[in-house]
């Protein structure tokens, strides 16, 4: 359990650090970091579009949300279902 | 880390291209080549590229550039099975990113490849490598690696913007520093909570597939064995 304890530590810390940012600045949004980046290359001068294709581009924030979303659902969906697996699969066969 | 669409310049996209794809053949090579001789391994290799695409997607706050940034979860996978194959799972997440959430691009998925699922997970490997033979304790081990890979990934995508746009924001080493601060700063914490997590995760993997890990030189038998037994 050892373990447990230090990574809930971890966790408690990354939270604490959070909210240190909230009250150091109270309007800071937390944008996302390849927002920032993509925003100063399209302001920099040397910057020429050269290639725009999109398979599929999310019409707004909330469908974009959802794909990230879902793409965090199956991934832990496979997680869950094989480390379920083998615990189940390990018990029966130490029965 | 992602590089948008059409961001980088014709010959930098081109350039990243070629330095991924050979690692991403060779990487099937060796998928192909894990899978068919070890079965067994599957489950292990799909829990490992739910971990990317499960981290991947988290953007998680830091209050050190107050903004958000996503861990890789690369490092689970380069420690399991090496950066090769990693290389192979990391390009799945890219291209589900790219295509369908219109974040990355297709004409930057060979520099975010580079970053992301082949230089990140290649120092993962190397250091965890490294540090096993000098017998560091596993967990720790795992932590700094996993770390160490996450913020390796973000480094090299400053580079990769800097060596692009190096005219407009100062020299090459100023426009590193320009991007290293939108980018390496952040990551910080974000780094130290995916390595947290993926010693958690491999804690867990330990319990129900040891065999497996001794069997893909991850632990030795008997690291395994005093493992197992500070678990209880």
């Amino acid at each position: 359990m050892k373990l447990e304890y230090i990574v809930s530590v971890v966790i408690l810390l990354f939270a604490v650090q959070f909210f240190y940012g909230l009250i150091i600045a109270p309007d800071a949004e937390f944008g996302g970091a390849d927002g920032a980046a993509e925003e100063a290359i399209v302001n920099s001068q040397s910057y020429e579009p050269w290639f725009e294709w999109a398979l599929f581009e999310p019409p707004g924030g909330e469908t974009e949300s959802l794909l990230f979303a879902l793409q965090a659902a199956i991934g832990s969906l496979i997680i869950g279902y094989t480390f379920g697996y083998y615990k189940g699969k390990g018990k029966s066969e130490s029965d | 880390m992602h590089i948008m669409e059409g961001q980088l310049p014709l010959i930098w996209s081109a350039f990243w291209f070629a330095f991924s794809i050979p690692v991403i053949i060779y990487g099937i090579y060796k998928l192909n080549k894990l899978v068919s001789e070890r079965r067994e391994v599957v489950p292990l290799i799909a829990v490992a590229g739910a971990f990317i695409f499960v981290l991947s997607s988290l953007k998680l706050p830091s209050a050190v550039t107050m903004s958000s940034s996503h861990p890789t979860g690369t490092g689970l996978s380069a420690i399991l099975f090496g950066p090769a194959i990693t290389s192979v799972l990391g390009v799945i997440v890219l291209l589900y990113q790219a295509l369908l959430l219109s974040h990355g691009g297709l004409s930057t998925l060979g520099a975010n490849t580079a970053s992301m699922a082949i230089i990140g997970p290649f120092i993962a490997y190397i250091f965890y490598k490294s540090a096993s033979k000098a017998g560091m304790n596993f967990y720790l081990n795992v932590f700094l690696a996993t770390a160490l890979a996450d913020l390796a990934t973000y480094i090299v995508t400053s580079l990769q913007l800097a060596l692009a746009y190096h005219g407009d924001y100062g020299s090459y080493l100023e426009s590193f520093a320009y991007f290293a601060g939108i980018f390496a700063l952040t990551q910080i914490p974000v780094a130290i909570m995916e390595g947290a997590l993926t010693a958690l995760i491999m804690k867990y993997v330990i319990q129900i597939k040891s065999d497996t890990l001794i069997d893909l030189k991850v632990l030795s038998a008997s690291a395994v064995t005093r493992l197992k037994e500070t678990m209880e």
